[in-house]
């Protein structure tokens, strides 16, 4: 499965979903990566006993960041022109990509590398670099292993977690030339370390995501593991980065906050290996040009949105991916976002609307596991319920799928449910109406759109006699 | 005490052993039971599928049905989860302010079963004798929505005979999900297949919790399955007498 960026054409989790969930290895290599990060996160958090502290820390600097988001961002741009950077400001994904064509097509460029590239696939942009000609290569191991294999991420931080090394071998020695290779971690990071590190020495622009920003001195931060972000924000001479609104930060004692809550949540580390900060250019000492594109592409409309916009206080650590039952058992590509998981299933309708991804609010047990483990608080559930009543006020709004037959039943169980006289009618009426269904004491199958209950379930029939006529037969005597 | 029991609207038809035992537990710990027979659905499966104006009507129903009472107790974390957590948020779609105060006032009253014993009452030994090798799902709400702990579990303990053994894994979702059962049927399958694995694994003979819509879920596998493992309320354990 292939989605290119953020969905545009509608998609239906349910088909997606059903076509992973047959997919064996898939399924063992996903049950296996989510369990042994989930554990990694569970003993680096509970070290910490002030985390309840932090996380409602974390939340309240987001919500008040949220609030004069206006203020904070004008001030990083100033803060990073002053430092001698470039502030570019793209309202939708075309005009992000343009500002970066342009700027790497300005040097000349025919190869840039990249690292941190969630924001740059939310936008599309190798395409479009590829389409005038400019070939980007992935830097972050995991980036690098889905560009060679021509596929897309399945998750936020590990986007190859749907492979296992054995896969990974082969795809290295089929696509960069390697013969005899084991499948040790170590042995494929090295051939991977060795074709990066020819085009880190030669790409002349370098372009990023960014994990935060801070407004009172324009100073961008890239957190990582690999060691591949250092080299690509230090050694060629030019550097864009590309950061959603929401990633600004006021002041560096919020930082702090951020730089306990996210490695512990992401990658279950106490501080993650890199931690790269810059503030514009420095002569003679890393990239001598710095330009900041400052994306919004839908983050506007989120922000408006009382009840939505604390998804924008997401620091993309992938908490929730890992935690949640759904997500480990269909793997990301199921979610036909570069956002997958709970945090997709509410950001990516958000972004698009609930036309095209009205599907992914149901991707949910609401079972909260989302909103235990999440660093900045984001209450996902809540989330995803207020995201199903913008999909059902869709519906009945329009005037033939007004006639959709959930919406249909929805309004007589209302209507039945208002009623006590009226509910007793129906559960008598379902106790006759069942017999033909009824085989011994449970239910084996089920017509449409019930069917999918009894594909695998019995379902217990109405009882020979209700509680209430219990009640009433008790009373009476 | 006099207590209005909360029966929920698929345990009133599906499972009314569920809601005899309740009483059969209450009355034997000393307390009046009375049920309101007005009451019907609280509205959590039209406002966890997004239909949230349909809510409307049955939480003012809730409402009325149960305001004249001062303990409402319900053998649902689920349907008390709907009530504590979300009727606020029904009410504020609503824009009856009426409703908000009234919802507002009536939420502290409602009461899911083991915290009631547990933290109302302070109880732990119902006198419940139970000969049976049990295991015990905490499901979602009642840990995450409604937090009970382990309060069902001290419940459990305190019971005669019973063979109680610990579910692993036992904090992930079941699968069941309401309308997502159906909706995402496979997904939910899959989920449910772990789980049924991790309650065969324990050789128990009973799966236990504190709602009946996972134990449907749970239960009609298991009995799909031919799997010699039956799903039980924890009400029922708790009102069974030698």
């Amino acid at each position: 499965m292939k989605h290119e960026g953020l969905p545009s054409t509608p998609i239906s989790f349910y088909a997606s979903a059903k076509e992973a969930l047959a997919n064996t290895q898939l399924r063992r290599n996903m049950g296996k990566a989510t369990q042994t990060i989930r554990a990694k996160r569970a003993s680096v958090v509970s070290e910490m006993p002030d985390w309840e502290a932090l996380r409602e820390a974390g939340r309240a600097i987001k919500e008040r960041t949220l609030r004069h988001l206006d203020d904070y961002l004008l001030q990083l741009e100033t803060a990073v022109q002053a430092a001698g950077g470039h502030v570019h400001w793209a309202r939708d994904a075309r005009e992000a990509n343009q500002i970066v064509t342009r700027i790497v097509q300005g040097h000349g460029a025919r190869e840039v590398v990249k690292v941190k590239s969630l924001t740059t696939d939310e936008i599309g942009l190798n395409a479009a670099l590829a389409a005038v000609g400019i070939t980007a290569t992935e830097t972050d191991l995991a980036e690098l292993i889905i560009q060679l294999a021509g596929e897309s991420s399945s998750h936020i931080l590990v986007p190859a977690i749907h492979k296992n090394r054995a896969e990974i071998r082969e795809l290295f020695m089929r696509t960069l030339g390697v013969s005899d290779l084991s499948d040790e971690p170590k042995a494929l990071a090295a051939v991977a370390r060795a074709h990066l590190r020819r085009k880190f020495l030669s790409a002349p622009v370098a372009i990023s995501g960014a994990n935060f920003a801070v407004a009172e001195t324009g100073t961008v931060c890239i957190v990582e593991s690999e060691g591949n972000g250092r080299m690509c924000l230090t050694l060629p001479p030019v550097l864009i980065s590309i950061m959603g609104i929401e990633k600004v930060i006021p002041t560096w004692q919020d930082f702090e906050v951020f730089l306990q809550l996210l490695p512990r949540s992401s990658t279950g580390e106490r501080m993650n290996p890199y931690t790269s900060l810059w503030t514009g250019v420095a002569p003679g000492d890393g990239p001598q040009e710095f330009h900041l594109v400052l994306l919004d592409n839908g983050r506007s409309g989120v922000l408006a949105d009382t009840i939505g916009r604390q998804t924008l206080n997401c620091i993309r650590c992938s908490a929730c991916l890992n935690i949640c039952p759904v997500y480990e058992r269909t793997g990301g590509h199921a979610y036909q976002s570069v956002y997958p998981g709970p945090i997709g299933a509410i950001l990516t309708p958000q972004l698009v609307g609930v036309d095209v991804a009205g599907s992914l609010p149901y991707a949910s047990s609401l079972c909260g596991a989302c909103y235990e483990v999440c660093p900045v608080k984001i209450n996902i559930p809540e989330v995803l319920v207020h995201m199903r009543a913008r999909v059902v006020r869709k519906k009945q709004a329009g005037l033939l799928s007004r006639l959709d037959p959930e919406n249909v039943g929805m309004q007589a169980l209302g209507r039945m449910f208002e009623s006590p006289l009226l509910y007793e009618q129906a559960q008598r009426l379902a106790r006759l109406g069942q017999w033909p269904l009824v085989r011994g004491d449970a239910i084996s199958f089920l017509p449409p759109p019930l069917g999918g209950w009894t594909a695998m379930r019995d379902l217990f029939p109405v009882a020979d006699q209700t509680f209430r006529e219990w009640w009433a037969a008790r009373n009476k005597t | 005490m006099q207590i209005a029991l909360f029966i929920t609207c698929f345990n009133d038809t599906i499972f009314p052993q569920t809601g005899r035992a309740m009483v059969q537990l209450l009355e034997r710990l000393g307390h009046r039971v009375e049920f309101p027979t007005a009451q019907t659905c609280c509205g959590q499966i039209h406002f966890n599928t997004g239909y949230q104006r349909e809510a409307i009507p049955l939480v003012r129903h809730f409402v009325a049905t149960f305001a004249r009472y001062q303990v409402i107790v319900a053998p649902s974390a689920s349907c008390v989860g709907m009530v504590r957590e979300f009727y606020a948020r029904v009410a504020e779609v609503s824009g009856d302010r009426r409703l908000a105060a009234d919802v507002a006032a009536l939420v502290p009253r409602v009461f899911e079963l083991s915290e009631f014993l547990v933290h109302k009452l302070g109880v732990e030994d119902v006198g419940a004798y139970y000969p049976h090798r049990v295991t015990y799902h905490p499901t979602c709400h009642s840990l995450r929505v409604l937090h009970l702990g382990d309060a069902p579990l001290r419940l459990l303990r305190k019971v005669r005979g019973i063979d109680l053994v610990e579910l692993p894994n036992a904090e992930q979702c079941c699968g069941f999900g309401g309308t997502f059962a159906v909706k995402n049927a496979d997904t939910s399958m899959a989920m449910l297949g772990d789980k049924l694995r991790c309650v065969l694994d324990t050789r128990a003979e009973v799966c236990a919790a504190a709602d009946n819509s996972c134990l449907m879920h749970i239960g009609g596998a298991l009995h799909r399955q031919r799997a010699g493992v039956r799903a039980i309320h924890l009400a029922e354990i708790l009102a069974a007498t030698e």
